[in-house]
Parts: C-alpha cells; sequence; structure tokens
C-alpha cells in the first residue's frame, strides 16, 4: 500500500510538470500583450512598457520565465500580478475558499440527489419512477447549463424572489444554494443514471439472489449488498468530479457573480494575467491529482478483490 | 506634443455576455424620512482600482474615482467646458501660450497637515515622469521642457528634475513648454498634475495603499476586491466641499450584480447600467433614472492602410456613411439611449457643432447607392468591421453592417476579436483588414481633442493612418490661436474639412446611463461619465 | 503490467466523466464472444426499441435540416427589417413560414436562423467525436496493447490534458485564434476532448489482449497490425462507440457554452450557440429569442443522448 501511494505520487511529478507547462505555453501564445493593455485605448509609453515588462521578468525568454516560474513555486511564489503588481497567491487565497464551498456544496447535491434518483430508480426498475427519472436526467444533460442557470435565475431570483438574484456575499451559503444545484446538476444526472445501470445490473448478480434465498431482509440486502457493491462505479465518478467543479464553474460563477476560482479565470484571461491563469491551474491539477489518488486508495476499500501492491 | 492623452478608459468591466438578468418590481418605497442627514455614507457600485491609489499611476475608471474624491488639482471644467478654478488662484499663459505660471490658493493643506505649496507640484510631477517609478500616466508631462531628459524613450533618466518647472515661491511655479498650447490649462485637470505630500514620495508604497490627498475626501480603508472607504474631510478648502458624510466604494465584478443590488437599494448609484437592462432600467427606477449626456462618439474607421482603403475616392466613404440608419437602430438597438451623430466631435465640449458632418451623416440609401456607384465603388465589394466581442458592440456592428447592405448591395460582415487586448494589439500593429469600430471618450472639454488627436498625421490616436494635408494645416493654425475660443473656432473649420476626406464615419453620440436607490438624492454625472459624489444627499434612516 | 491493478479505477472513473458508460459494458464485449452475432443481436434489439427509433428519426431530420437548409424555409437568415420586424413575437399558426418563430433584435426570422444554424453545430459534433475517437482511439489502443513503457509515457500524456478543465483549456485555446471557424473550434474540442476516449480504449485493449482468439492469432503469426485492427479493434470497439455517440450530443452543448462565453464562431457564421447567447440580452422582456434556439439544439442532443443509450443497453445482454 505505501509503496503504492509512493509510485503514484511520483507518477504524478512528470503530469504536474507537463500540465503546468502545457498550460504556460498556451497562455503565451495569445495575441494582447497584456502590459500594452494597463494603457486600454489610449497610446501606451514605451518607456513604462519596457519598465514593467522588466519588472514582472516579462523580458525573460520563455524557458527562463518557466523555470523562474516552477522555481518561485517550491517557494510558494505564486509571482505578481501585471497590473497593480500584487501577489497572486492572495487573489488566489481569496477565490479558492469561495469555489471550495461552491463546489463542496454543489457535489453534496450530486450525492444526496443523485444517488436517491439512481436508487429509487434502479430498485424500482421499468416502472413509471425509473422512466420519470431517466427522462429528466436526459433533458437535464441535453440543456447547456447556462440556459439553466438564467431561467432558475429568472424563476427564483426575479419572479418569486426566494433567493436574491446574484449572489452578494460569497460567503453566505443561503446565497450559494441556488449558484451551487445549478453546479451540480449535470453532475447530478450523471450520477443518478450511473447508480441507475449499476444497481440494475448488479440485482441479478448471483450474490444477490443467494441473499434473497438466504431470507435477508430486504433493506439489508439493499444496502448491504446491493449497493455496496453497485456504487462503485458512481464513488469513483463522485471522487474525480470535486476536482471538475472547483474548476469548472466559470459559467455558474459568471451567472450568480460568485468571486471565485472561475470569475478569477476569466478576468485573467481578459487582461492576460497569464501567471494568474497558470497559478490557478497549478492548484487545480494538485487537486485533481491527489483527488484521482484518494479515489482509487477508496476504491480498494469498496471492493475488496483490488489490492495495491 | 498632441500626441493623444490618456485620460481614463472603463477597464474589462466583466464580460456582458455573462449578462444576467434581473426584474421584478420597481424600486420598493422603503420609507426614508425625506430629511438628508449630512454624516450619511454614499456607497457608488466601483470595482477593484488596477493599480496602487497614485495619482500619476491611475487612468482606468475605478481608481479615477477614488482619486477624484481623494485629490484635488489645480483647476476643473464646468458643464459648458470653461476652466474654473480649484487649488489654483490662477492659471496664465504668456503671450505664445509656452510659459503658464500657476499661483495657488493660500492656506491649503494635505490630509496629514502638510501645507500644499507649489514644491508638493513640482516633486510630484518630477518623481512621477521618472520612469523608474513606474508611474503610468508619465508621458502626461511630455510638453515640459526638459521632459526628455527625466524620462528617455529609452534606459534610465538622466535628470531628476524637468527643466521647464520652476518654484518661484511658495506658491508659484512656472510650467515652459516646448510649443505654445493655447488650451493647456485643460491638461492640468488630469490626475497626474495633482499634488503629492512629500511622505508619498519617501514611501510610495505604502501611500499607494492608503493615500493622503489634498481633496474633499479622507482615505479610510482599503479591503481589497471588496470596498474602499473615504470620510468627508472637515478641513476642505475647496468650494465643493462633500454634502455626505462619506462614500464607500463598492466593488462589483459584473455590473449586473451591482444593477440587482441598485434595485434592492443595497448600493446607491452605479457607473453604468448594464446592456442587458438598457430596455429595462427607465421602467425598472422611474424618476430615480438617470440619462446625462456624456462626451464621448462612436465611429467606424477605415484602415487607410490597407489595400481596399488606400486611394479611395471620397465619395465612397460618404456613401457608406449615408447608407446607415442611425436613427433606426439608436431606437431599436439602444432602445432611444443614443443619439445619432452629425459630426466627429462629442457633445458638451468647447467648440462642439451641430451639422459639421452635413448631410454626409443623414440616411439615404438612394443617395447612399449613387455616391458609391460615383466613387468607383467598394474594392471587393466587401467589407468587414472589427470589434471586440467582450463588450456590447455585436449588436450594433451587425445592424450597421445590415444597414449597408440593404441600402447599397455591399457586403458587409462582423469581424469580433476575442477581447479588448487582442482588438488593441490588432490595431495598434496596423493590421485590421478592412473598417474598425472605435470610440473616443474627452480627455479635456476642447474639440481639438476629438480631431487633431485622432485624425492628426502620425498622432498616437490615429490608428487607422489617415492622413490629409490641408486638416493638418488648419489644426497647426488653431494651436498657433491665441486664445481658447479663437482655437475652437479654428478647430470647427478642421472639422467641416474632414467632410472632404472622411476619416472615420460618425455613427452615435454616448449618454450616461444610470439610477439612483431610494436612499439619496442629488446624484448627477458630468461630461466625463464620472459621478459628482461630493453632491449627492443621503436621507435620513 | 505494471498498471494492470489500477486500471478499473481510473479508468472507469474517466469512462463516466462525461458518458457514464460504465466498465461494465467493457466486460461484456469478452463475453460476447464473437464480434458479428454481438453487432448482429445488438441490431435486432435496437429495431424494437422506441428509444432508438424516435431518436433515430430525430437525427435524421436534424442532419437533413443541416445538409439542406433551403429546403425548410425561403427566409435569408442574415437579413434583417429593424423598422418592420424588431424583436416581433412569434406566429405559432403560421407554420414554416419566416414569422413562425418570431423575430430577433436584428429583425431577422428566427425560424431561418435556427434552421441554418443547423448545420454548424452538427459539423462541429460529428467532427469533434470522429477526431476524438480516431486520435484517442489510436492512443488507448498502443497504450493498451504495448503496455509497458509506451503505456506509461501515453498514460502520462493523457493524465496531462485530462488534468485541464476542459472549459478552461477550451477558453485558453480559442482565445489564441483570431478567426474562429469551425475548423478551429472542432480542432480546440478535440485537442482536449481525447483523453475520455483514449482512456476507455486503453481499458478495454488491456481486457481483450489476453484472450483466447488473440492469443491463438498471435501463435499463428499474426503481425501486431493485423492483431490490433482485425481482432483487438472490433472486440474492443463497442464501449468506444457508446461514448462517442453520447459525447457527440456534449459537444455541440460545449460550442455553445462557449458562444455563451464570448468564444463561439466569429463572422456572421450561424450556430444556435451564438443565437442563444445573442438573446440573452432580451430573456427578460423576449424569451421567445432565446427559446427557439435553445429548444432545437437540447432536443438535437437529446436525440444523441437518447441513441447512445439505446446502442448501450443493446451492446449490454445484462441490461436486455
Amino acid at each position: 500500500m505505501g509503496r503504492y501511494v509512493a509510485r503514484r505520487l511520483l507518477q504524478m511529478i512528470p503530469v504536474f510538470i507537463g500540465t503546468t507547462l502545457l498550460i504556460f505555453l498556451m497562455v503565451n501564445v495569445l495575441p494582447g500583450d497584456p502590459v500594452r493593455a494597463l494603457w486600454g485605448d489610449k497610446p501606451p509609453d514605451p518607456a513604462q512598457v519596457a519598465q514593467i515588462r522588466h519588472d514582472r521578468g516579462l523580458d525573460l525568454p520563455l524557458w527562463q520565465q518557466y523555470l523562474h516560474y516552477m522555481g518561485g513555486l517550491l517557494q510558494g511564489d505564486f509571482g505578481k500580478t501585471i497590473a497593480g503588481n500584487r501577489p497572486i497567491l492572495d487573489e488566489i487565497k481569496q477565490a479558492f475558499p469561495v469555489s471550495m464551498r461552491l463546489a463542496v456544496m454543489a457535489w453534496t447535491f450530486e450525492l444526496v440527489i443523485g444517488i436517491a434518483l439512481g436508487v429509487l430508480a434502479g430498485v424500482k426498475r421499468s416502472r413509471l419512477v425509473d422512466n420519470t427519472v431517466t427522462l429528466f436526467t436526459l433533458l437535464v444533460i441535453s440543456v447547456p447549463i447556462f440556459v439553466f442557470g438564467l431561467f432558475l435565475q429568472l424563476i427564483f431570483g426575479n419572479e418569486l424572489g426566494w433567493v436574491t438574484p446574484t449572489v452578494q456575499d460569497s460567503e453566505n451559503f443561503q446565497q450559494l444554494l441556488l449558484p451551487a444545484l445549478v453546479l451540480g446538476l449535470v453532475g447530478l444526472a450523471y450520477v443518478a443514471r450511473l447508480s441507475r445501470t449499476s444497481i440494475a445490473e448488479n440485482r441479478q448478480a448471483d450474490y444477490m439472489r443467494t441473499a434473497v434465498a438466504k431470507g435477508l431482509p430486504r433493506h439489508r440486502i439493499i444496502t448491504r449488498h446491493l449497493l455496496r457493491n453497485s456504487l462503485i462505479p458512481v464513488v469513483t465518478y463522485l471522487g474525480t468530479d470535486i476536482g471538475t467543479l472547483m474548476g469548472g464553474a466559470v459559467i455558474t460563477e459568471g451567472i450568480f457573480n460568485v468571486t471565485g476560482v472561475g470569475n478569477l479565470l476569466f478576468d485573467a484571461l481578459g487582461n492576460r494575467e497569464g501567471a494568474v491563469i497558470v497559478g490557478i491551474v497549478t492548484v487545480l491539477v494538485l487537486v485533481y491529482l491527489l483527488a484521482s489518488l484518494v479515489v482509487d486508495l477508496l476504491y480498494a476499500v469498496l471492493d475488496p478483490r483490488i489490492r495495491y501492491a | 506634443m498632441r500626441g493623444a492623452k490618456s485620460a481614463k478608459w472603463v477597464a474589462i468591466a466583466g464580460v456582458v455576455a455573462l449578462g444576467a438578468t434581473a426584474c421584478g418590481g420597481g424600486g420598493s418605497d422603503n420609507g426614508n424620512s425625506g430629511k438628508v442627514d449630512p454624516k450619511g455614507i454614499v456607497s457608488y457600485a466601483n470595482g477593484e482600482p488596477q493599480n496602487a491609489l497614485q495619482p500619476s499611476n491611475t487612468m482606468e475608471a475605478y481608481g479615477s474615482v477614488v482619486i477624484d474624491a481623494l485629490f484635488t488639482g489645480l483647476v476643473h471644467y464646468d458643464k459648458q467646458g470653461n476652466i474654473t478654478y480649484e487649488n489654483a488662484e490662477s492659471v496664465t499663459p504668456d503671450k505664445d501660450s509656452k510659459v503658464w505660471t500657476v499661483k495657488l490658493k493660500q492656506g491649503w493643506k494635505f490630509h496629514n497637515g502638510e501645507a500644499v505649496t507649489a514644491k508638493s507640484y513640482v516633486d510630484a510631477w518630477n518623481w512621477a515622469a521618472d520612469p523608474a517609478n513606474g508611474q503610468q500616466n508619465s508621458s502626461w508631462y511630455r510638453d515640459i521642457v526638459g521632459y526628455d531628459d527625466v524620462h528617455p524613450a529609452k534606459g534610465k533618466a538622466k535628470k531628476k528634475a524637468m527643466s521647464g518647472l520652476k518654484v518661484v515661491d511658495e506658491n508659484t511655479f512656472t510650467i515652459t513648454l516646448k510649443n505654445g498650447i493655447p488650451y493647456y490649462a485643460y491638461k492640468l485637470v488630469y490626475k497626474p498634475f495633482f499634488p503629492l505630500p512629500s511622505a508619498a514620495l519617501k514611501d510610495p508604497k505604502k501611500y499607494g495603499e492608503s493615500p493622503v490627498g489634498n481633496g474633499p475626501y479622507k482615505f479610510k480603508s482599503w479591503d481589497h476586491k471588496k470596498s474602499i472607504q473615504v470620510t468627508a474631510w472637515s478641513d476642505y478648502k475647496g468650494e465643493d466641499k462633500p454634502k455626505n458624510g462619506g462614500i464607500n466604494f463598492k466593488a462589483y465584478s459584473k455590473d449586473t450584480a451591482a444593477y440587482a443590488d441598485l434595485k434592492s437599494d443595497n448600493v446607491d448609484t452605479m457607473p453604468l447600467v448594464p446592456n442587458s437592462e438598457i430596455a429595462n432600467f427607465k421602467q425598472d427606477f422611474g424618476d430615480r433614472a438617470i440619462e446625462q449626456d456624456f462626451s464621448a462618439i462612436n465611429t467606424i474607421n477605415p484602415a487607410f492602410y490597407t489595400k481596399q482603403w488606400k486611394d479611395i475616392d471620397v465619395k465612397v466613404l460618404q456613401g457608406l456613411s449615408m447608407a446607415i440608419d442611425r436613427d433606426t437602430i439608436a431606437k431599436t438597438v439602444f432602445h432611444g439611449t443614443r443619439e445619432s451623430a452629425t459630426g466627429w466631435v462629442a457633445k458638451g465640449v468647447k467648440g462642439w457643432t451641430k451639422d459639421a458632418c452635413g448631410e454626409y451623416c443623414k440616411f439615404d440609401p438612394k443617395k447612399a447607392k449613387a455616391a458609391i456607384k460615383a466613387g468607383g465603388g467598394v474594392p471587393g465589394n466587401k467589407i468587414s468591421i472589427q470589434y471586440n466581442a467582450d463588450q456590447p458592440h455585436k449588436d450594433w456592428v451587425v445592424a450597421v453592417c445590415n444597414s449597408i447592405t440593404k441600402s447599397t448591395g455591399v457586403q458587409c460582415v462582423g469581424d469580433p476579436v476575442t477581447d479588448f487586448a487582442a482588438d488593441t494589439e490588432i490595431r495598434d500593429q496596423k493590421k485590421v483588414k478592412s473598417i474598425y469600430r472605435s470610440g473616443w471618450v474627452l480627455d479635456y472639454p476642447f474639440n481639438g481633442n476629438f480631431l487633431a488627436d485622432l485624425y492628426g498625421t502620425g498622432v498616437d490616436g490615429n490608428k487607422g493612418g489617415f492622413s490629409d494635408k490641408k486638416f493638418d494645416a488648419l489644426t497647426a493654425k488653431a494651436d498657433k490661436a491665441k486664445t481658447i475660443e479663437e482655437s475652437a473656432k479654428l478647430y470647427q473649420e478642421a472639422e467641416k474639412e474632414l467632410q472632404n476626406s472622411f476619416p472615420g464615419i460618425p455613427l452615435w453620440y454616448n449618454k450616461t446611463l444610470s439610477a439612483h436607490s431610494n436612499n439619496v438624492k442629488n446624484v448627477e454625472f458630468d461630461q466625463a461619465g464620472d459621478p459628482i459624489l461630493s453632491e449627492v444627499q443621503v436621507f435620513e434612516k | 503490467m505494471p498498471d494492470l491493478t489500477k486500471t478499473p479505477a481510473t479508468d472507469e472513473a474517466h469512462a463516466v466523466a462525461i458518458a457514464d458508460a460504465d466498465a461494465k459494458a467493457v466486460d461484456t464485449v469478452e463475453a460476447a464472444g464473437k464480434p458479428r452475432s454481438l453487432w448482429g443481436d445488438a441490431w435486432r434489439d435496437l429495431r424494437r426499441r422506441p428509444l432508438f427509433i424516435v431518436s433515430a428519426l430525430l437525427i435524421f431530420v436534424v442532419l437533413l435540416v443541416a445538409a439542406f437548409p433551403g429546403m425548410f424555409t425561403s427566409a435569408d437568415p442574415r437579413s434583417g427589417d429593424l423598422t418592420n420586424h424588431f424583436l416581433q413575437k412569434p406566429n405559432f399558426g403560421h407554420v414554416f413560414q419566416p414569422d413562425w418563430f418570431g423575430y430577433d433584435r436584428q429583425g431577422r426570422s428566427i425560424y431561418a436562423r435556427v434552421v441554418y444554424g443547423a448545420r454548424n453545430s452538427i459539423v462541429v459534433g460529428f467532427g469533434v467525436t470522429i477526431l476524438v475517437t480516431v486520435f484517442g482511439g489510436l492512443v488507448g489502443m498502443l497504450a493498451g496493447y504495448f503496455g509497458g513503457f509506451i503505456d506509461s509515457l501515453l498514460s502520462r500524456l493523457t493524465d496531462v490534458f485530462f488534468g485541464i478543465p476542459f472549459l478552461l483549456g477550451a477558453m485558453v485555446v480559442l482565445n489564441a485564434f483570431t478567426e474562429r471557424n469551425v475548423w478551429v473550434i472542432t480542432g480546440a474540442l478535440a485537442f482536449l476532448g481525447w483523453t475520455q476516449i483514449a482512456r476507455v480504449m486503453r481499458g478495454a485493449v488491456i481486457t481483450t489482449r489476453h484472450a483466447d482468439y488473440v492469443m491463438a492469432a498471435k501463435a499463428l503469426g499474426a503481425g501486431t497490425k493485423r492483431i490490433l485492427f482485425r481482432h483487438i479493434l472490433p472486440n474492443a470497439i463497442a464501449p468506444v462507440i457508446v461514448i462517442a455517440t453520447i459525447a457527440l450530443g456534449t459537444y455541440i452543448v460545449a460550442e455553445s457554452t462557449l458562444s455563451f462565453l464570448g468564444l463561439g464562431f466569429g463572422g456572421d457564421a450561424l450556430s444556435w450557440g451564438g443565437d442563444i447567447s445573442d438573446a440573452l440580452a432580451d430573456i427578460r422582456n423576449n424569451p421567445h429569442t432565446l427559446f427557439f434556439p435553445a429548444g432545437m439544439l437540447s432536443i438535437t442532443v437529446l436525440a444523441f443522448i437518447m441513441m447512445g443509450d439505446a446502442v448501450r443497453e443493446a451492446l449490454d445482454p445484462k441490461l436486455r
């Protein structure tokens, strides 16, 4: 087990370097000069442009910039923003807790509602419930998330007035409820479909027949035997999804004015703050890598047939 | 001298495509007493300033509005575009408009008690001109003699002070310019010409985070990306003494969020209602809606360096201009919130005249078609209009294109560029394919700013590579005039001349569209689109 | 095979990440034996499924519209009349006429725009799916078949691309292009989207490569190429096809999402996504401008996902 974890951690190093390098290069080929952009519509001052460029290390060759950046990263230094010369770490520190909160709430929706729907549909297969759940999940997946977001905002925020249309305080759980639901909606549908299919398959498994034959009580069969075995793919999905939820909230955060990572990323892209983008992706990749490791370990716990050497 | 100056530009304030919506009932009556509370705090929907709060380093809108509350400069201008004196007792040019003598009002102090003297100005300007201090607005001093020693195009400063700035006595200094500029006093309105206390020059970093000015408001706190708070300063000597107790500049990342807050009285006013609410804001706010003239103009400009427009007959451009149904587009796409332009100068500045563009800015499809034909047609019979897609330009660009195609048969498509940064780069590098959209907000309320600074041969603001000798001669003459009035008149002649060369096609004049909450009254905006915050009165709760 | 122990976990996770084809489908391939009978059975099963018939019909109509938009409307989707048609409401009685779905804020027929917008959305959907299946399938197949160093290398490469959040990656890539036509958008989505197929394919190949018939082919001296394409591919492709069908719909959604972020088609190109994002400014007073393009998009995506669902169930005997 320990050796397995160590090997996985070692494998993360090239992946981590590869991802950051890829994003770093991608950000650097973007058209538009961030230093020039500080002057907006107005003509820039070449001497000041040179000064700022030098100051932020943007006059170095690309490979040096990357090494420089990674070197700083190892010491916990994410660099400074081009506009305003502020530490990027401060911006990330401000945005991540917000996104984390939103992601955890969305994730909880996926977990609770998703599995509940899946179980409902799976256990009572080929009934009206099953068809309704299937149709619902299909609809959720087919409609673009921003259409959902805007409609729910229009209905609950504007027409009914149950919530504020946009989030005023990104640290308020109540206000984050609607955006979290929108963010978790697609995942929720996948979780429901996944658990439904998985349960449906496992219902016919031999061990189920054995359990029924042994005369075990129904709820025990369902919870101990059926669910435990059926939820393995669901767990893996949920595990890797937490990272996706954090980084993929650009749309939801934009619609509901949540000042999280997605918003920060969007603004950084518009202002060509390359170091901010790379910094965020770095953190997201770390989250993703660690989450997938945890999922794999969890997998062994759920499925005794799998042993890591 | 007359490169385009940077006044301020609106920072990329969120993306309009992400337009959320808000609706529901209009403003609720929150039952205020109707009595004014002189200690009440006004909240203003702002954003996070781009840079530290230093006057010479602030050009975008979010920082500008805070700096304006904290600092008071030498002069300002009124609604007619006339100079008014603030910290200056007088600003007088010599007969060539080359040497300007500035006399300060006596007894003014900074918030920290230091006296505001001639030295506070001269030292601040010299400090800001040095590239080592990284002040973005430093090129504003370029008209002053000795600027090039302090701020060479490349490398370090050769001298620490501009020889054109001389302290005469405690309250007097002189500015010597390289060339005479009759309207130079207007430039002194801008932030780089504000004074700084001596301590701020010693520790700029600290004072950038907690600025000390000489203005109506005193700095209180800055919670990054959340709010900046300032309080009314009781020792203020200027005319514009605050009628409220202070201002809370709240940072919003989306204008739609600010709009929702404004409707629920959680913020008192905002700079501009979001594009998605232009159709609704008058209905949402009733008599609390604000619609004011704003000295800015929208144009589409041909890239004269391209093969298509290089040797074009001006009749073609006149024809294209006549093919655009400005009034209908203003009525529909803009929901009546813009006004068709009749010339190249924005309204509300000195020297503005009606109909400078004459018949060529009036919609007439028949004449348009005939003119284009007479001019030999549009090369390729196809044009494209470049715009940045991160701001709400698409709607009107498509409508303009449609109008052109329908009236004249010339193919026209929008050419969106992802965002402003990329758009600017293409324009700077002179890689526009056909025509680009352009807009200009006044630097100073003088018609010359919209003419010489945009269409003079080779000036920085002239992105389309336009060049017309006749026009250049007329503007040069206007710059040699003895008085501002005379100069403005001569510039009017230059504007008329543009009919015969058409450097850009004028489209609309902008307006400031805003509203205020139930908590306040007397909310107004000036012609630069900035709120006049010191006049706002807050009701007792 | 150093990595085999962990394959089920990671691969399943990602197989389901977008399109929920679970690894049980992977197992089935082995159980189902000869390819022909599997596909034959599946086809017989499919023909009896109403879900499949409905989705196939829908897809047929959408493809027809995309191929011959002129057959469905005579109106010009690009020409608007601000004076007469500005934001005119739909006229539901006027079936197939320009004012059927009403007019947008440029005075253009929404019906015509919906009809002409189909092509770009469909081309992106199919284009990305084909690119992703070919490239991702190849990478997955090589990694799964050869194992060892090649597997490690390709798997890490897959991880690198998988680690980048899809939307963020697409935003960065598309920002780099000033001219965003259908090929740029297709390429960008494929550039970031191939990892999922690669992982599924790798998993499927690993379970297939030790099958008796592969061993037999090897013993008979068949070349690597022949083994890969004649023996392994037909048996491992089922889960990939399932995922690809469902993913096709999600790519169409992805295009509209990018349009919403202002990174969709440039110029005057027509697409549902572009019209949806344009309509957002009018959502409060004129929801019809949003409803029709969004509705068409959703129905199309629904059709593809239903089709994928049906195919998956047909291929999986346990679900029949």
